[in-house]
């Protein structure tokens, strides 16, 4: 399964050097694809952050430059989004691995033993792929409304005032990315739990150790590398979405993530060179936050 | 594809051809696992190559098979240099260790799958003869999964002779079946070979598989083949430390030559004169390894009158004493000598002597051997240093201080 | 005893759990019934006529051929180059290794209004039209480096010796391609297609950046979220839905038949 990935390590059977044409072969169409249309369009995306808008042009004609100030200009503007971001991605991965957890742990080692039931349980983890993503968050919107059953339960419980809502906040937008996101961190949690060797559970109970003291230094330190792929699966996508945290959707104008600036400066606003500064400062706090987390959890090999 | 001689030539071999290897090399980066290797193996032989893993037998096989290439050295086929063709175009076929059967095909289909890609006629009628050979023609339209690991190995036989390759290699054919099954496999597959009289190449670490089953043995160690005859001839006259101990256990004694007649060396071991028969002796002067065979040694319980012909050791202790029921294995600790072991049958009922006891070893001076080792470099017998030994022999220390106290 | 009540808690979280991560999907389902109007908010009444109706709603129906469309072309370009990169990380040795596996790490560690908007800016650079082409390029690029891991994990599970038996039984190198390695490695393809196209079928981001004013299924979504979704909406996503499970659950069924029936025999 494609989820199990990031942390995944073969051992190659030695070849001989002088077959490395065929490899060349293999390999140059795809990665020549990826070069044109993912790292060609990453520096397309530096060169626009820093273009200016053309004097003699209309809205949305840029000519390359080297504004730095775009940046400065972006991140002052946005850093409430940006910051917003990265905090509700945080909450919503630990929100998703805390409730993922179990399920995977169920279905990985507790239904091994009936492999129908199993894969019956899996199919309804990855159930919510087979709809689409934004039927299944708006079907939130409608069920947390305010005319809603969930909110005049709360209300009736004074739980929620009389004038409060659920949609258009934090916690509906964090809600919704847990939501999303709990399939993308069950599957490789589950796909490590699935190959945990249970007697290493015994033997831990054998040595004295507690139910949860055998959890602790047993079970997850076995099943680090799902909890990676899992993590980063999660994070990075919620990170910069914008979908739940738009307006139409589970968000308000005050829940607007970093993902909703560069949606709107892109393709409402075509100001193209804040857009592009923006992914690229989204990018690289991403791609600095991954690293950290990759080398301290000490799973160095990726693909 | 028609064009490959070599191919063409290798079209149903009407018997076995003879394998040359000459100065093969082959390293891989940072170890070498074959050091310039000299072989021949005759045509319509039974060849078995044995050795501990890693001795370079299995690269050896794939070299042969083409599925390696030698850094340096040909290889010969029936006369002709097949170094440098491809695995496809040499008229050698492999039964591969893991067994390797195509798993999406059928029994049949994997079984004509080599005769359709050489476009021979009736394809699918040989492999049902090739199927009904190893008795599995009932089950040629089930998949390999179906089988049991002993049908799976028969199939994998019959896909690789159905082609009549002038050699037939086999990777440790064996060594995934339980014992029992091992043992019968290892008789019907000589019987094959009788049968279809093709080349067989086996590779094996199992001394004894090797010993029942082939006319010819190459024992080999670091890349290198250590001695090379019939079972018999390795067993009775090992030529080196390693053979003696690889095949089989055997007591080893290094001493000076103090004596040397037409026929026979004088070996002093710890004080004891052993005679070695000059002919069964590689090196003649100076100081120099023997050994002999630990059935070859009777053990007494009274000191024997001096025989000519006759190596006598004693008087040793019974250190241990382990029954295995056809036989039974003694430890004797002998002062100046050191610790041998030897095997007795079970003539009567249960073990002759008791730990403690006091014996005499003796054998016929014939039964010796002189080893071409460094006597510096040969490993003194170590006796199988087993949980249970040891567990004896702390018993019986303890119980003799107790006595003293 | 205690052990009994802890498993059971364990059994009840996941079952829990699994129905709440359902709730949206019966809501969309039961909502797919509804008598509405144009807006499908408040339950109305039991119909079927959304389901007969499907395609009387504007562009619906053809922006549902447009996913269906954009899923299948990028589904095929991609397995076909996301298979022979993991053929050749698997099965060769090569200089840039690593830096190959950074190229094909780093479009899943990118987040996709990143992915999107970099392609955007390129078209926009390049001056290319945006339509139905640069949506199906967009989805092949994200799509193969998970057919790539994918494919990669099932080659490496491949026994090399079964290749080798069929070079040793005189397969020229293309035919052990062909009837060896290729058979072999079809269930892990057929893996990474259906992902491929379920990453694509559902993708929004990228498309919403690289579409122009072509629509596909999620994007008339998206659009349609603004004023209010049609029941129509909801009649086919169920639809979808619906057949996709059949077909899961249909082929898990047969492979656990036919698993107890192999290790019966």
């Amino acid at each position: 399964m494609a989820f199990t990935a990031f942390a995944s390590q073969t051992t190659v059977e030695q070849a001989p050097r002088k077959r490395s044409f065929v490899a060349l072969v293999l390999l140059l169409p795809g990665i020549a694809y990826l070069l044109l249309f993912f790292l060609t369009p990453l520096i397309s995306l530096v060169i626009t952050s820093f273009q200016e808008p053309d004097l003699y042009g209309d809205i949305g004609d840029y000519v390359t430059a080297f504004r730095w100030e775009n940046y400065v200009d972006a991140v002052g503007e946005y850093w409430p989004l940006i910051l917003r971001a990265f905090g509700y991605a945080l909450v919503a991965t630990v929100l998703a691995l805390v409730i993922s957890y179990p399920i995977a742990y169920f279905i990985g080692v507790k239904a091994r033993r009936f492999p129908l039931l199993q894969s019956l349980l899996l199919t309804l983890v990855i159930a919510p792929f087979f709809i689409s993503f934004l039927l299944r968050t708006l079907a939130w919107k409608q069920i947390m409304s305010d005319e809603g059953p969930v909110v005049v339960f709360l209300k009736s419980i004074a739980v929620l005032p009389s004038d409060g809502h659920l949609t258009g906040t934090a916690f509906s937008v964090i809600f919704g990315l847990t939501y999303n996101f709990i399939p993308f961190m069950t599957l490789p949690l589950y796909a490590t739990l699935e190959r945990l060797d249970t007697r290493y559970l015994e033997a831990g109970a054998d040595l004295y150790a507690s139910p949860f003291t055998v959890f602790r230094t047993v079970t997850v330190p076995l099943s680090m590398p799902g909890i990676v792929s899992g993590t980063l699966l999660t994070f990075i996508p919620a990170a910069g979405d914008y979908i739940n945290a738009s307006r139409d959707f589970l968000g308000s104008s005050s829940t607007a993530m970093v993902g909703n600036a560069i949606e709107a400066n892109f393709l409402v606003l075509q100001n193209y060179p804040a857009a592009a500064a923006l992914s690229i400062v989204l990018m690289a706090v991403i791609l600095v936050i991954v690293g950290v987390y990759v080398r301290r959890t000490g799973t160095e090999d990726l693909v | 594809m028609a064009t490959s001689s070599t191919k063409s030539g290798a079209s149903f071999a009407e018997s076995g051809a003879d394998l040359e290897l000459t100065g093969i090399s082959k390293r891989f980066p940072g170890f070498t696992a074959i050091d310039s290797l000299d072989l021949q193996i005759p045509a319509g032989s039974f060849f078995a190559l044995l050795g501990p893993s890693g001795c370079g037998k299995t690269t050896t096989l794939r070299l042969v098979a083409g599925l390696e290439e030698p850094t340096a050295g040909r290889i010969l086929i029936g006369g002709k240099d097949v170094t440098d063709t491809k695995p496809f175009q040499r008229p050698v076929n492999t039964v591969f260790q893991s067994y390797a059967l195509f798993p999406h095909m059928t029994i049949l289909e994997n079984v004509a799958f080599g005769l359709r890609r050489r476009r021979i006629r009736d394809a699918v009628a040989k492999a049902h003869e090739a199927l009904a050979l190893v008795e599995l023609d009932h089950v040629s339209s089930r998949r390999p999964a179906q089988l049991s690991g002993g049908q799976q190995q028969r199939v994998a036989l019959a896909r690789a002779i159905v082609n009549r390759p002038a050699l037939l290699l086999l990777d440790e054919p064996l060594g995934a079946l339980d014992l029992k099954l091992r043992r019968q496999m290892q008789l019907e597959l000589k019987a094959i070979q009788t049968e279809v009289g093709l080349t067989f190449l086996h590779v094996t670490h199992d001394q004894e598989e090797a010993m029942t089953m082939a006319d010819t043995v190459a024992v080999m160690n670091k890349g290198r083949i250590e001695q090379m005859g019939a079972p018999e001839e390795l067993y009775e006259l090992p030529r080196t430390a390693f053979v003696a101990n690889f095949l089989g256990q055997s007591n080893l004694f290094t001493g000076e030559v103090v004596a040397a007649t037409a026929d026979a060396i004088t070996v002093d071991v710890g004080g004891v004169p052993v005679v070695v028969p000059r002919a069964r002796s590689q090196r003649h002067s100076g100081e120099v390894a023997i050994g002999v065979r630990p059935e070859k040694v009777t053990l007494l319980t009274e000191a024997p009158l001096p025989q000519a012909g006759r190596n006598v050791f004693g008087p040793g202790r019974v250190t241990d004493v382990s029954f295995s029921g056809v036989s039974t294995q003694y430890l004797v600790e002998v002062p100046g000598a050191g610790e041998l072991v030897v095997f007795a049958q079970n003539m009567v009922f249960g073990p002759v002597v008791q730990v403690g006891a006091e014996v005499w070893l003796s054998w016929n001076a014939d039964h010796g051997f002189g080893l071409d080792d460094d006597p510096g470099t040969v490993p003194r017998f170590v006796p199988d240093a087993s949980t249970e030994s040891i567990a004896i022999q702390r018993r019986i220390a303890l119980e003799e201080e107790l006595e003293q106290a | 005893m205690r052990r009994r009540t802890k498993g059971l808690g364990l059994w009840i979280y996941t079952f829990i759990a699994l129905a709440f991560l359902l709730i949206p999907i019966v809501y969309t389902f039961v909502f797919s019934f509804n008598d509405s109007g144009k807006l499908n908010i408040a339950w109305q009444g039991f119909t079927l006529e959304k389901w007969a109706t499907v395609c009387t709603v504007q562009g619906l129906c053809e922006a549902f051929g447009n996913s269906i469309l954009v899923g299948l072309t990028s589904t095929v370009l991609a397995t076909a180059l996301g298979t022979l990169i993991a053929i050749a990380l698997v099965r060769y040795r090569f200089k840039a290794r690593s830096a190959i596996s950074l190229l094909l790490f780093l479009p899943m560690a990118t987040p996709e209004v990143v992915l999107g908007a970099g392609l955007a800016a390129q078209f926009l650079t390049v001056g290319v039209e945006k339509g139905l082409g640069t949506i199906i390029l967009a989805h092949t690029m994200f799509c193969i480096s998970f057919v790539v891991v994918t494919v990669k994990a099932r080659v490496a599970s491949l026994d090399p010796a079964l290749e080798e038996a069929g070079r040793d039984l005189y397969g020229s190198p293309g035919q052990v391609f062909w009837r060896i390695t290729f058979p072999l490695l079809v269930p892990g393809i057929a893996a990474a297609a259906l992902l491929s196209f379920a990453l694509s079928f559902d993708d929004f981001i990228i498309t919403n950046f690289n579409s122009g004013a072509v629509d596909t299924f999620p994007k008339f979504i998206y659009i349609a979220a603004a004023r209010g979704i049609p029941a129509q909406v909801n009649v086919i996503a169920s639809a979808v839905f619906l057949l996709a499970i059949v077909l899961v659950v249909v082929a898990q069924v047969s492979r656990a038949a036919r698993a107890k029936r192999s290790s019966a025999s």
